[in-house]
């Protein structure tokens, strides 16, 4: 998507200051209806979450003891994915968003929080509550865009490492939860730096990841694998829990995926963002830059009511399980003020979300005009893209931008 | 000791299975989950499960909990701090201890429903057999001396639920069976045959609205306390300066007062000017009123300041050169989160206050978002 400030039509352009404002204050009314109304039922919700959680955990992990037989290493096996997922994204994302905070149970506060994930609470708070979420779709500020490793944004420049980003995309899904950790620690921005340079910050939350790291592949990979020796388990335990972490990694990063990547969910220019940004510009801009997928319960438990994606965006601090609650009045406000709720089925999302990767692993306007005709050429304006420097690429990028202007003006 | 600083070798393997066990549930504790099937066991926090709900007057009930493995008893008169979820809402609040020690290992606490009271009401009438509730160690010096003897006379001044502590202490000493009040079954009375000089004059509003009334007439008939009940409704208010006519030999007692502070403040005047000696315990000493802005005094940081009600703490405490952490500054990402320990604060997205009571507050206080926080009255962050 190119930024909606150098778009043909601004989704916002019918917008005025007012409604913005109006829109603002609309959806604080719906914030406030669920605050009000939280309560024993909800907080009877995330305990009972997390009590199946571990005991489907436990269970899983008592049944892999004896994973040397095939039906306790597939029931295993799927047990552990499923509590893995459930506590990434229903329990863990969630309470370190501060959503039970309200409960004042220090066992599930966001203050207290750590989760089975090789990123720390402390790295992830940073760089996804903080960063993300205050500059969602950003272009330059919400590093969430490619996460530093793709360009998901025409406005974002391309260079010809990003020919191979699906294969990163698909490396970066496999082993998910190392990508956020070294993402949290914005690990090839301080690796550039020289060693003696290193923020003291830097080098302390290195060290934790490291550690936590550490942790969690000796649970996975040492300690449960020899807990499992005495019934001849070990290599299949280690199996189990590395396709269990496969199958969290795959999933979490596919639903993460469809939350801003699908085509049709905007973005902003940095430069478009007043520094005094008002709340009802925040909400428009979170209304915008997010899509929801649409599916069933156990579907959107799964994800973390992260298919409620726009919700989570409006109001991340209020507990999931009342995303799917305010959904409709939040989908009457979008109809009311003529801009566009983007939901659809997950394998739609998904497909879409790749295929924008795979567009963009091209130049600007690349896909679009080649055709068999022209192909051999097209190939070597790639290649020449390619192998020439920076200069070369921005004189592309400027023809093309030429050309554009030439269509709209045409077209006008 | 040289002894001692060699583990022996089981001290050693079963460190060494913890760690083992530590290194399997990462990055959770094993207690997360033996917690979900024995969260009474010893090596748990402590909690406590409520065994049943007995109404005491309109407005009253006693809560008989089982207490966790780890509960070190307490002493008649003390009290505890527990913590309920109420609506949702982890809650603390302290009661004193209704029973002496109890054969079936049991604690009681007697709750009055306090008009507007949250906690109180809901342990009062909505709470269940079975939940699950939080403890502390009992605590409190508003007990007897360890050796009672029949020179020693004593006074109990009760108001309202003030009598609950009094009653723990009474039943105590004389437990009561079904003949009746036991007269000699006491422990400390067994060192000395004199009977106890015990007089209790308590007050009420009204004879119906006093919490164990019936036990207290039951002590009175059975001759092991001399009773004084005054209710407003039909003798007026009680005037401390009076309190001799009702208790001639009042110089020669020691007196425990348990009431709220305007009774408790008068006795005090009263007693420090007849030389008396005077126990006392007061509930909920603190009221937290919130108002517009206030001062908020960093507590590690030694830095107080002044707010208006408009300024975030974080703004604030920043500006006074104060390193605070921070995040979104749109009170999103609770990166800002602070413990308050006392005060008052107002969110400034929809007004809405939170206040932190000292005693009825997880230990450590009441997290707060700073950036969207402003002053509500005084404050005391841990920071």
């Amino acid at each position: 998507m190119t930024t909606i400030t150098r778009k043909d039509t601004n989704p916002t352009a019918h917008l005025t200051e007012a409604d913005i404002e109006q829109i603002g204050v609309e959806l604080d009314a719906i914030r406030q209806d669920v605050i009000d109304s939280r309560g024993a039922s909800d907080a009877a919700y995330i305990r009972k979450v997390v009590d199946v959680q571990r005991k489907l955990e436990l269970g899983s992990r008592a049944v892999l003891l004896a994973s040397i037989f095939p039906p306790a290493w597939i029931a295993g096996t799927v047990g552990l994915s499923v509590a893995k997922i459930l506590e990434n994204m229903e329990i863990g994302h969630n309470v370190m968003h501060g959503q039970w905070d309200w409960m004042r149970d220090p066992k599930i506060h966001s203050t207290t929080w750590e989760w089975d994930n090789a990123s720390t609470a402390e790295g992830w708070k940073h760089s996804h509550n903080q960063v993300h979420h205050t500059y969602t779709n950003i272009v330059g500020k919400d590093n969430d865009l490619g996460y530093g490793i793709m360009r998901v944004d025409e406005d974002q420049r391309w260079s010809p490492f990003l020919l191979g980003q699906p294969l990163w995309n698909f490396i970066n899904a496999c082993f998910f939860e190392y990508g956020i950790a070294a993402y949290d620690l914005e690990l090839g921005k301080n690796l550039r730096v020289p060693k003696e340079k290193r923020s003291d910050a830097f080098k302390r939350n290195a060290k934790n990841t490291l550690k936590k790291i550490r942790r969690q592949a000796t649970k996975d990979y040492v300690v449960h694998p020899a807990l499992s020796i005495p019934t001849g388990s070990f290599l299949p335990t280690l199996a189990a829990n590395f396709t269990a972490n496969l199958v969290r990694n795959l999933w979490t990063h596919s639903v993460i995926m469809c939350g801003h990547f699908p085509e049709g969910v905007e973005t902003f220019e940095k430069k478009s963002i007043p520094a005094d940004e008002t709340r009802g510009q925040w909400y428009v801009r979170q209304m915008l830059g997010s899509a929801n997928i649409s599916g069933s319960k156990p579907m959107h438990l799964m994800t973390g009511n992260l298919s409620f994606q726009i919700e989570h965006h409006l109001f991340p601090d209020l507990p999931s399980n009342r995303y799917s609650e305010v959904a409709p009045r939040v989908k009457a406000l979008f109809d009311k003020y003529e801009l566009n709720y983007h939901s659809a089925s997950l394998p739609r999302q998904v497909g879409s979300a790749w295929h924008k990767i795979v567009r963009l692993s091209l130049p600007n306007g690349w896909l679009e005009q080649t055709n068999v005709k022209n192909a051999p050429k097209q190939v070597a304006l790639l290649y020449k893209l390619s192998s020439g420097g920076p200069k070369v690429r921005r004189a592309y990028d400027a023809a093309q931008r030429r050309a554009e202007n030439q269509k709209r003006a045409a077209a006008a | 000791m040289a002894l001692l600083d060699t583990p022996r070798p089981s001290t050693r393997l079963r460190d060494r299975a913890i760690r083992v066990v530590e290194a399997a549930t990462t990055p959770l504790l094993p207690a997360d989950y033996l917690d979900l099937f024995a969260p009474l066991r010893s090596g748990a926090d402590l909690r406590g499960r409520i065994v049943s709900v007995h109404p005491e007057t309109a407005d009253a009930a006693t809560i008989v909990i089982r207490p966790g493995a780890d509960w070190a008893g307490h002493v008649p008169g003390q009290y505890l701090r527990i913590g309920i979820d109420v609506d949702g809402v982890r809650e603390w609040r302290a009661y004193s201890l209704t029973h002496g020690p109890r054969a079936d290992g049991n604690i009681s606490i007697t709750v009055k429903g306090v008009p507007g009271g949250k906690v109180s009401n809901h342990l009062v009438h909505d709470s269940r057999p079975g939940t699950l509730i939080h403890l502390e160690q009992a605590t409190g010096d508003f007990v007897l001396p360890e050796r009672l003897t029949a020179r020693t006379k004593l006074l109990f001044v009760t108001a309202g639920s003030g009598v609950t502590p009094v009653v723990g202490m009474l039943r105590n000493l004389f437990p009561v069976t079904d003949e009746g009040v036991l007269m000699f079954g006491s422990r400390r009375r067994a060192t000395d045959e004199q009977p106890l000089d015990i007089t209790v004059v308590h007050v009420a509003p009204s004879r119906p609205e006093s919490i164990f009334i019936d036990n207290l007439h039951e002590l009175h008939e059975a001759g092991a306390i001399n009773l004084v009940d005054r209710y407003d409704d039909v003798h007026g208010f009680l005037d401390v300066a009076r309190l001799e006519e009702l208790v001639p030999d009042l110089a020669e007692r020691t007196t425990y007062a348990c009431g709220p502070a305007g009774l408790l403040d008068a006795l005090a005047t009263h007693h420090e000017e007849r030389g008396l000696e005077l126990f006392t315990e007061q509930f909920r000493p603190v009221v937290i009123s919130s108002g517009e802005g206030g001062t908020v005094t960093l507590e590690k940081s030694g830095v107080s300041l002044e707010l208006d009600g408009a300024t975030t703490i974080l703004d604030a405490a920043e500006n006074a050169g104060v390193l605070m952490p921070s995040g979104c500054r749109m009170g999103i990402c609770m990166g800002c989160v602070l413990p308050m320990r006392e005060g008052a604060v107002r969110d400034l997205r929809n007004g809405e206050i939170t206040t932190a009571t000292p005693g009825e507050t997880n230990t450590g206080g009441v997290p707060i978002q700073t950036c969207i926080s402003a002053a509500a009255g005084p404050c005391h962050i841990d920071h």
